[in-house]
């Protein structure tokens, strides 16, 4: 189940100050991995670019042995420190389920986490990395 | 002598106020200079706390620069207040940058007009040019002694202008500047690209607006603003404004129509050019105004 993700929500749900979310916020983004050139390398294939991102996100999904999947994600915007930060969030509490759980996630995930730090040309590229993620998910269910 | 060769790369562009813009090599060369102040205004959040110029301060234009309660700027008072927090005095010199092109720098830069802070300067290039210059950036932040700014008066007349203006302006066949996407100007999406829809009823343009995006002033690779013959083109040739009449810029909120504001005030010599904050928020869900489509 989505046991990691509801986890993370339930952290960024205690934190209601600003400040304090912000800085969890950053902190996230500085765990922010660009996806290795073992499965990906640049010019990045433009069919993972992720839609109405300004931050010019790349998501992979890629199926494990175990049938679990594993993310990948790109944010060549260097001022893209949200979606270097929800890309860490995404890896870390998603990495390693099944497709069929993955699926599951919803793009009302990207303002539980942002809330107040959601500025307005970043909600719609958040959200569309959520979708982009569970569409890769569906895919290969 | 880069600050100087920078500086004068300005001074060449023809502007007709030169002195609003500052090169980041002046930036760079005055961090420490107690009457600078220099303040980073984004639309991301979480930009400045990941790392911003050293000694920068924020001014968020959510909450520092509009009211919490109704949709309008803060008060006088507020204005002091906020001076005073982040150290600045009128003999302070204020330089703004910022994410977007300045697109948000701009926006405090004419709000910070409204109370007549004029010792101000946009940096030119904004975040972006810093950033690919490789300059330094921290993530900590500074904290300046309480300054007591004195009283103000807010002064809209000046640069801002409401609906019931703009309506006389329509009238009158004023000149007006639509800064938004070529798509919103045409009444054919509601929002800017990848924005959500913020609830215009109709779309379109006030009647007679001339559609000239905002970030045609600027040219995209770092951030700079245009010379003043490229904005002459833009502006004046291609679209045929005259900079000796009243003009009135709008966009969605009166944010990137302060961008457009700067560009024609202080670059091209615009006599009497107003901002329209009100904007397409307003007079497209506004009963009985004018649209063309």
């Amino acid at each position: 189940m989505l046991d990691r993700l509801h986890d993370t929500l339930e952290t960024f749900a205690t934190f209601t100050d600003t400040a304090d979310r912000t800085s969890l916020l950053l902190s996230y983004a500085d765990l922010y991995k660009e996806v290795p050139a073992s499965v990906a390398t640049r010019p990045f294939d433009r069919s993972h670019l992720v839609p109405h991102c300004e931050s010019e996100a790349y998501v992979w999904a890629n199926k494990q042995p175990d049938g679990t999947l594993k993310l990948y994600f790109a944010v060549e915007n260097p001022s893209g420190v949200s979606a270097k930060a929800l890309a860490a969030i995404l890896d870390r509490s998603l990495s390693g389920l099944p497709p069929s759980e993955i699926a599951q996630i919803t793009p009302d995930i990207v303002e539980q986490i942002f809330r107040q730090n959601i500025s307005m040309g970043k909600g719609m590229g958040l959200m569309s990395m959520v979708q982009a993620v569970r569409s890769l998910a569906k895919a290969v269910q | 002598m880069n600050n100087n060769r920078s500086m004068k790369d300005i001074a060449s562009r023809g502007y007709a106020h030169p002195e609003a813009l500052v090169s980041t090599d002046w930036v760079a060369e005055h961090l420490h200079d107690p009457n600078i102040r220099i303040v980073e205004s984004n639309e991301d959040l979480l930009l400045y706390p990941s790392n911003h110029i050293p000694g920068a301060v924020q001014v968020d234009w959510t909450q520092d620069l509009n009211d919490k309660i109704q949709r309008d700027y803060i008060s006088a008072k507020a204005f002091t207040a906020l001076m005073s927090r982040i150290g600045v005095t009128p003999k302070t010199t204020v330089v703004f940058y910022g994410d977007k092109n300045n697109w948000w720098a701009c926006y405090a830069f004419w709000v910070f007009q409204l109370f007549g802070h004029t010792n101000a300067r946009i940096m030119d290039g904004g975040r972006l040019k810093w950033e690919k210059e490789g300059r330094a950036m921290t993530r900590e932040v500074p904290s300046y002694a309480a300054t007591k700014y004195p009283k103000v008066t807010r002064k809209d007349a000046p640069v801002r202008a409401f609906k019931a203006q703009v309506l006389k302006h329509v009238a009158a066949k004023g000149q007006l500047v639509d800064v938004r996407s070529p798509e919103e100007y045409a009444g054919t999406r509601m929002h800017m690209p990848d924005y959500p829809n913020e609830g215009a009823l109709r779309g379109g343009h006030i009647p007679r607006a001339k559609s000239v995006p905002w970030a045609r002033a600027i040219n995209a690779e770092d951030g700079t603003f245009k010379t003043a013959p490229e904005l002459v083109e833009l502006y004046q040739k291609t679209n045929g404004l005259k900079k000796d009449k009243p003009t009135i810029a709008y966009c969605r909120i009166g944010e990137r129509s302060s961008h457009t504001w700067f560009a024609l005030k202080y670059l091209l010599g615009f006599k009497n050019v107003k901002n329209y904050d009100g904007s397409w928020t307003e007079w497209g869900n506004s009963v009985g105004v004018p649209i063309e489509k």
